[in-house]
This record gives structure tokens, C-alpha cells and sequence, in this order.
């Protein structure tokens, strides 16, 4: 009797409890029924009793202890004992437990067993949970099968290659020469799984991948006998002759075509083919397009096949069925970065898929927007995605501000410090203001570049008036040369100070060596040991400004306002920053600019 | 690689639940309410492509699912499958359940769970697709029913017996049988059922 009529009683009871608390009741009641039967030595209602219990187990309850019965079925001789037992060990055994071992003989003699059927129970139980050592132990059985036996025993062994290659790369090689045989049969279901099974070998090993290029002009030709051919019934779906093979041909086209040029030759013809005559108004159809497609971007094919493939990819972007839209923009993520520019030409619509209903949709539009921003479209984009932002679900939000921010930093200069400095140096009636805040910011805190860099640049220029003391928006304070070099010094040796804010002080102190009278000497120090760091950049300043103080020091103090240094200092400054000042050129000093400009090797 | 096939009804119900990796019990009851939880918060007019939940491996892995009346069937792959393909399956998988069960309904799957399990086991087998022509696994499963119910032999005659007279049309019982002169009075015979 089949097991259905008992377990169908028992799902009766089930169903009849009312509540979660009748239910585990009615369930725990059959549950100690199975265990007693199981204890029993012979039952004639043992396959009832496995049934209940892996229905029992598809709903949530434990049922390990139904494994060794499990073992027992299998052993059986009645084919409706080993077909509940071989289910029950897929569902229940794995192979972190003993009990699965202990099937492997019994797999082993149903391999060979005279029955097809039970044959193909052994091969699928092997393909679902075989471990390790199992798969070691029976591949030459399933080798055999693959060469010997009938179309129904060989597309099983196939896919059970599959899985024992994965568990155990070495098999591999054991299996190629009879996957290179099934090529040839006739059978759709051989080929299927023979197709899987050398796409699985080639993805595994160079060795397979450089043999079975040999095999290109043979899947070639199957995939046109798949395509030309007039119709047959029995592999037809909505019109497409047997579109799951022709997938799994292209997917197997694509690994041996790609960065190989013979193959991808061969292949051309094909997929030019393949991609005009196939009927694009059912899902299937675009199943095989959408295959092509991404066969066609991955292989070194001609260029007039690649702009038909994005073309095709365009088409899908607009078609109504939203499942296209997603997969073709899954596939424009592939591509998006080696064919960038053919896929911003799709730009808008991408954009316009951010407002898609479609949670799904709305996810992969916004991983190809963040791809395609550019600094050409930084700023319509970023208006599109800031109100995504802002209405976006609640799981996506974190990833869209993640993008935007990494974009800021890429795109955006950052022009803070060289503006503020522009506008101190305009407004001179605030120099003395500005100059005490700064300090005293200073003097607080050096952790903020760019407020140090300001700061700096502010006491190397107006540093005399810090040092006078007296300014009437801020409260009085007695700031003494020491005391500003000791800042100065502070950020040029503290760990926090980039490179950069490093030069700034640098330049800072060297200035302040115009406006300050008894420390000059403990300027010369300072920026002396500068001229053995590391920085090229703040050596190279360091090597100047002492050179500078050895040759053009009698020049120092030639006249009473700071002019001369300070032209320097904005010419050094000019070149070493880059920012756009007016040098003020005088004609006294025209002499030691030239000089100056010399040792840059500049000229005006 | 199918990493799971799931069956589920509007209520979250499992009526199959089939994993080609090994998870924990737990984690497998875990892994059903979280996809039914992605999966019924869907609108009706979405696409049929999700990213997979956290249990079954994130990101990664996506579920492809279709839902028909009460039921929600959802199958969950990695990135070397197709997603127009596994949904095309999906589609086959349904028409051949229909073929077997005629006019298949959540009941069919229900009481009859391990014949379900019969004919996922021939178009998917170690997550990979087998076979996908629908006369052919069909053909391959009348065949495994037949030999298991030819195995059942003697042990199952009574059983067969009952099951035939319950489903047999007993014409209407005559009253009286006249042949000739001779007239049989019938008694009431009590009701098979």
C-alpha cells in the first residue's frame, strides 16, 4: 500500500486543531506513535510511518530520530520503502552525521541495481547530500553509468557529476573524456546535463577550459540545429525550441569564448543569428536574448555585434514588463564598466527607474546610477539622487547616501581654505580681529586642517599685529614672540598635521622671521631641521627658505614695512600652492625676485 | 545552483520545503518565514525578483518566486542561473503538477506532499535543473507509480477491493425482479457506504 492513505489521516488530525497548542498535542501524540513503531523489529507499515514523520519535519518539528530508519529503508528490497527512505535521507541526513555513511553501501548497490528507477533514486540521494568521501568512493560507478546505460540513467549521472566535482575537485579530470562523448547524443535531456556538467569543468580548471575549446564548432552546430529548426512539439515553450538548453549552450559558449579570439570567432555568425531571429514578445524569447546579450559583452566579439547587444539591452530597459526592466539593468551593471559610455547613453531612463514602484527595480537603478556618475553629470545626478534620497525605502537609504558621499569626495575640490584666505586678505579692517581669533582657536585646538592652514597662513602674515597686542574687538591678551613660535612649532611637529598644514606653518614661520626681532635665530633652527625631513615638499621649503636666510639676509630688514618679504612670501606661496594671488611686483625688489624666482627655476 | 524550493500559502503555511544545502532545522523554519516575510510584503504588479534574505545567504542569492491564487512558489538561486529561466521552470513545474493532480489546488499538495516531492526529485535534482519537458517527466513518474503499486501485490487487493465498490455506480436497485411468473421480492439491502 502506498503510503499516502495513513499520512493522509494524520494530516487530517493536523489540520483539524484549532490552535498552535492542539496542533503540537495531535503532532507529539504521532510522533511517539512513529518512535514506538520504529523500535518495532518488523512492521509492515514502515513507509507510513517515515512519511508522517518527514511531514512532520517540513513543518518545523524535530525528527532525528527517524535517521536510522531511514538507513533500514533504503536497505529494503520494496521499491516503496527505498523511495520514502531515499527521501527521508535528503530531507534529514547531511553529512556531518554518522547515519550517512552508513547509506553508501546501500547507494552503491543501487547503483548497479537492474531497475532504472532505483537507480535514479541512488544517483539523485548521491547528488543531494553525497559527502566527500562518498562521492570518492562511487565516481568510477557514476563514470560508468555516464558511458553505459540508457538516456534517462545518463542525464541523472550527469548532474551527479556535477556534484561530485564540486565536493571533490580532483574528480574532474575522471569525468572529462565521457562529457566530451554525451556532446553527441541526441537526447535533450543527455545534453542538458552534459552541458552543466562541462560548464562546471571548465569553471573548475584551466586544463578542461583550453580542452573543450576544441569543442566550440560542435556546440555551434547544436545550438543552430536549436535555432533553424523547424518546430518540434515536444521541446517547444511558447515557440522557442527548447530555450532552457539553448541558455546553458550560450552560457557554456560564453566561459570558452571569453579572451580567447579563434573561439569567439566561431561564435560570431551564431549570435549575430541567434540575436535578430529570436522572438522577443514572450518571456522566453527574452530569456534567450538576455543570454545573448550577455554572451556577446563577454566575449571578444566585433564591434557591430556589441552595439547590437546594448541596443537589445536599451529595448529591454523600455519594455513594460518590469522583470525585463530589472534583468537588463542587472546586465548593464556587468558592462558598465568596460562599454561605459554605450550604457550612459541610457542614463535617463535609468534615472527615471529610481521612481519605479518597485522595490527591486528601485535597488538596481540605484547601484547603476551611483556606477554611471561621472564628472560631466555630477550635478544633474546628484539633484536625482538626492530626491531619491529623500523618498527612498527605508533599506536603501543607508547604500544611497554611502554613494553620494563617495561621489562628494571624488568629484567635489575642496575650496574652502583658499576662499577664506582671499576674503581675510580683502577685508583689512578685520586683520587684527582675525588674526587674534585664529590664534586663540589655534591655541586650543590643531586637529581641523583647515583651520589650522588658515590660522597659520594668518600669523605668518599679520603676525606683527598679533604681537602688538592691541585690538579693540577682543578682549586684551599679552601674546609674546615665544609664545607664537611655540604654537607654530606645536603643529609643524604634531602627528595630527597632514603635509600640507605642515607647509603652511612652515611658511608661517618663515615669514614671522621678518616681523619679529629677538627669536630669528630660533626661526633659523626650526626651519634648519626641516631641511633633512623626510616630505620632499616641506624639505624642498625648508632648503630654500635657509638658503634664502644665508644670502639675502643683509636684505632683511632694508626697509621698514615688510613689502619685500612679503612679495616674496606670496611668490613662494604662489608657487608652492597654486592659488591664484596678484604678485605685487615692486621695483626694489624686482633684484630679489629674480633671484628667487631663479631658485625655482620659474619664470614670470 | 537552486539553493531551496519552497511552497507556501498566504498564511505562510509550508506545503513543500526542499533545501539542496545542508541548514539546521531551525534555521530552515527561520529561513521560510523570513522569505515568506519578503515575499508577501509584495505588491501584485512588481517584478518576480528579490534579493535573497540574510539566513539564506544575502545578496548574493536571489529569490525568484510567482504566486497562483492561495499558494506562493519560491525558488531561491545563486548567480549562475537565469532569472527569465528559473521563472520559465517555475511556470513548468505548475503545468506538470496540474497534469498529474488535474486541476491541481492547495488540498492536492497538501494530503499528497511525498508525490509532490516525487516529481520535483525528476526536474530537479542537487539543485540543478534536470529535466524540463513536461510529457517527460510525467511519463517517468506514472512509470515509478505503477511499479511501486504493482509491488504492493496481494497485501493490497482488499484495500484496491473497497476503494473499487465505493467508487462503482451501482445502478438503482429494482424492487421486485419479475421473470415469468416468478416474482422475487428484493430486500432492502444496507448501503455500501
Amino acid at each position: 500500500m502506498s503510503p499516502s492513505v495513513p499520512l493522509q489521516e494524520m494530516i487530517r488530525a493536523i489540520r483539524s486543531a484549532r490552535t498552535q497548542c492542539e496542533e503540537r498535542g495531535v503532532i507529539q501524540r504521532e510522533c511517539a506513535a512513529i518512535r514506538a513503531q520504529f523500535r518495532q523489529a518488523d512492521n509492515g507499515g514502515r513507509s507510513h510511518n517515515l512519511a508522517k514523520l518527514l511531514y512532520v519535519h517540513m513543518l518545523g518539528y524535530p525528527a532525528h530520530f527517524g535517521q536510522m530508519e531511514c538507513v533500514r529503508m533504503i536497505a529494503s528490497s520494496r521499491y516503496s520503502e527505498k523511495r520514502v527512505g531515499y527521501l527521508g535521507a535528503m530531507m534529514l541526513l547531511d553529512e556531518k552525521q554518522d547515519a550517512s555513511l552508513l547509506i553508501t553501501n546501500s547507494i552503491k548497490n543501487d547503483l548497479s541495481h537492474s531497475n532504472q528507477y532505483v537507480q535514479s533514486l541512488a544517483l539523485c540521494t548521491l547528488a543531494c547530500m553525497g559527502s566527500a568521501e562518498m562521492c570518492r568512493d562511487l565516481a568510477p560507478e557514476i563514470d560508468r553509468l555516464l558511458r553505459a546505460s540508457n538516456s534517462y540513467i545518463k542525464k541523472k549521472a550527469a548532474l551527479c557529476a556535477v556534484h561530485i566535482v564540486r565536493k571533490v575537485h580532483e574528480l574532474g579530470e575522471l569525468f572529462a573524456p565521457a562529457a566530451r562523448s554525451l556532446l553527441s547524443e541526441k537526447n535533450h535531456g543527455v545534453l542538458h546535463g552534459a552541458v552543466v556538467l562541462i560548464t562546471e569543468l571548465c569553471e573548475r580548471s584551466s586544463e578542461s577550459l583550453e580542452r573543450f575549446r576544441k569543442t566550440v564548432p560542435d556546440l555551434v552546430q547544436i545550438m543552430k540545429g536549436l535555432v533553424i529548426s523547424g518546430y518540434s512539439p515536444e521541446h517547444d515553450v511558447a515557440g522557442i525550441s527548447d530555450p532552457f538548453l539553448q541558455v546553458r549552450l550560450l552560457r557554456l559558449l560564453r566561459i570558452l569564448g571569453r579572451n580567447n579570439e579563434t573561439a569567439s570567432d566561431a561564435m560570431n555568425d551564431l549570435l549575430a543569428q541567434v540575436a535578430t531571429n529570436t522572438d522577443s514578445t514572450k518571456t522566453v524569447g527574452n530569456a534567450v536574448l538576455y543570454e545573448t546579450v550577455l554572451t556577446v559583452l563577454d566575449i571578444k566579439s566585433e564591434s557591430g555585434l556589441r552595439v547590437l547587444a546594448v541596443n537589445i539591452l536599451g529595448r529591454f530597459l523600455l519594455n513594460n514588463d518590469r522583470n525585463i526592466r530589472y534583468i537588463a539593468m542587472t546586465s548593464l551593471q556587468k558592462i558598465v564598466g568596460t562599454d561605459h559610455n554605450a550604457v550612459q547613453r541610457h542614463r535617463g531612463t535609468i534615472v527615471d527607474c529610481l521612481k519605479d514602484q518597485d522595490a527591486s527595480v528601485k535597488r538596481r537603478a540605484l547601484d547603476l546610477s551611483l556606477a554611471l556618475v561621472s564628472a560631466s553629470n555630477i550635478r544633474s545626478m546628484m539633484k536625482e539622487l538626492l530626491l531619491f534620497l529623500s523618498s527612498c525605502p527605508p533599506e536603501l537609504r543607508s547604500q544611497a547616501a554611502n554613494g553620494i558621499f563617495t561621489a562628494a569626495e571624488r568629484y567635489v575640490r575642496d575650496e574652502t581654505v583658499p576662499n577664506l584666505i582671499q576674503l581675510i586678505t580683502n577685508t583689512s579692517e578685520l586683520h587684527c580681529y582675525t588674526v587674534h581669533k585664529l590664534y586663540r582657536a589655534l591655541l586650543s585646538d590643531i586637529s581641523q586642517q583647515s583651520l589650522v592652514q588658515v590660522a597659520c597662513w594668518c600669523i605668518g602674515e599679520y603676525g606683527d599685529l598679533l604681537l602688538r597686542g592691541d585690538c579693540q574687538e577682543v578682549e586684551p591678551m599679552q601674546v609674546c614672540e615665544d609664545d607664537v613660535l611655540d604654537a607654530l612649532e606645536t603643529v609643524l611637529q604634531s602627528h595630527m598635521s597632514s603635509t600640507a598644514t605642515r607647509g603652511f606653518a612652515l611658511t608661517a614661520t618663515m615669514k614671522l622671521s621678518t616681523r619679529i626681532t629677538d627669536n630669528v635665530d630660533r626661526i633659523r633652527s626650526i626651519v634648519s631641521i626641516y631641511g633633512s625631513c623626510i616630505d620632499l615638499e616641506l624639505q624642498q621649503r625648508a632648503v630654500e627658505y635657509n638658503a634664502l636666510f644665508k644670502k639675502y639676509d643683509h636684505m632683511r630688514y632694508a626697509k621698514k614695512d615688510s613689502t619685500h618679504f612679503c612679495c616674496c612670501g606670496v611668490i613662494l606661496f604662489c608657487s608652492v600652492n597654486s592659488f591664484a594671488f596678484n604678485v605685487i611686483l615692486e621695483p626694489e625688489c624686482e633684484q630679489l625676485t629674480m633671484h628667487v624666482l631663479t631658485l625655482y627655476g620659474l619664470t614670470l | 545552483m537552486i539553493r531551496a524550493i519552497l511552497i507556501f500559502n498566504n498564511h505562510g503555511k509550508p506545503r513543500l520545503s526542499k533545501f539542496y544545502e545542508h541548514y539546521t532545522e531551525d534555521t530552515e523554519q527561520q529561513i521560510i518565514r523570513e522569505t515568506f516575510h519578503l515575499v508577501s510584503k509584495r505588491d501584485e504588479n512588481v517584478c518576480n525578483f528579490l534579493e535573497g534574505g540574510m539566513l539564506i545567504g544575502g545578496s548574493d542569492y536571489k529569490l525568484i518566486y510567482r504566486h497562483y491564487a492561495t499558494l506562493y512558489f519560491v525558488f531561491c538561486v545563486d548567480s549562475s542561473e537565469s532569472e527569465l529561466g528559473i521563472l520559465d521552470l517555475i511556470q513548468v513545474f505548475v503545468e506538470t503538477l496540474d497534469k498529474c493532480f488535474e486541476n491541481v489546488c492547495e488540498l492536492d499538495l497538501i494530503f499528497h506532499v511525498d508525490k509532490v516531492h516525487n516529481i520535483l526529485a525528476e526536474m530537479v535534482m542537487g539543485g540543478m535543473v534536470l529535466e524540463t519537458n513536461m510529457n517527460e517527466i510525467i511519463m517517468q513518474v506514472d512509470a515509478q507509480n505503477k511499479m511501486e503499486k504493482s509491488e504492493a501485490g496481494i497485501a493490497g487487493a482488499p484495500a484496491r477491493a473497497v476503494s473499487a465498490v465505493k467508487n462503482m455506480n451501482l445502478p438503482e436497485m429494482p424492487r421486485n425482479i419479475n421473470i415469468g411468473d416468478i416474482s422475487i421480492k428484493v430486500p432492502n439491502l444496507p448501503s455500501f457506504k
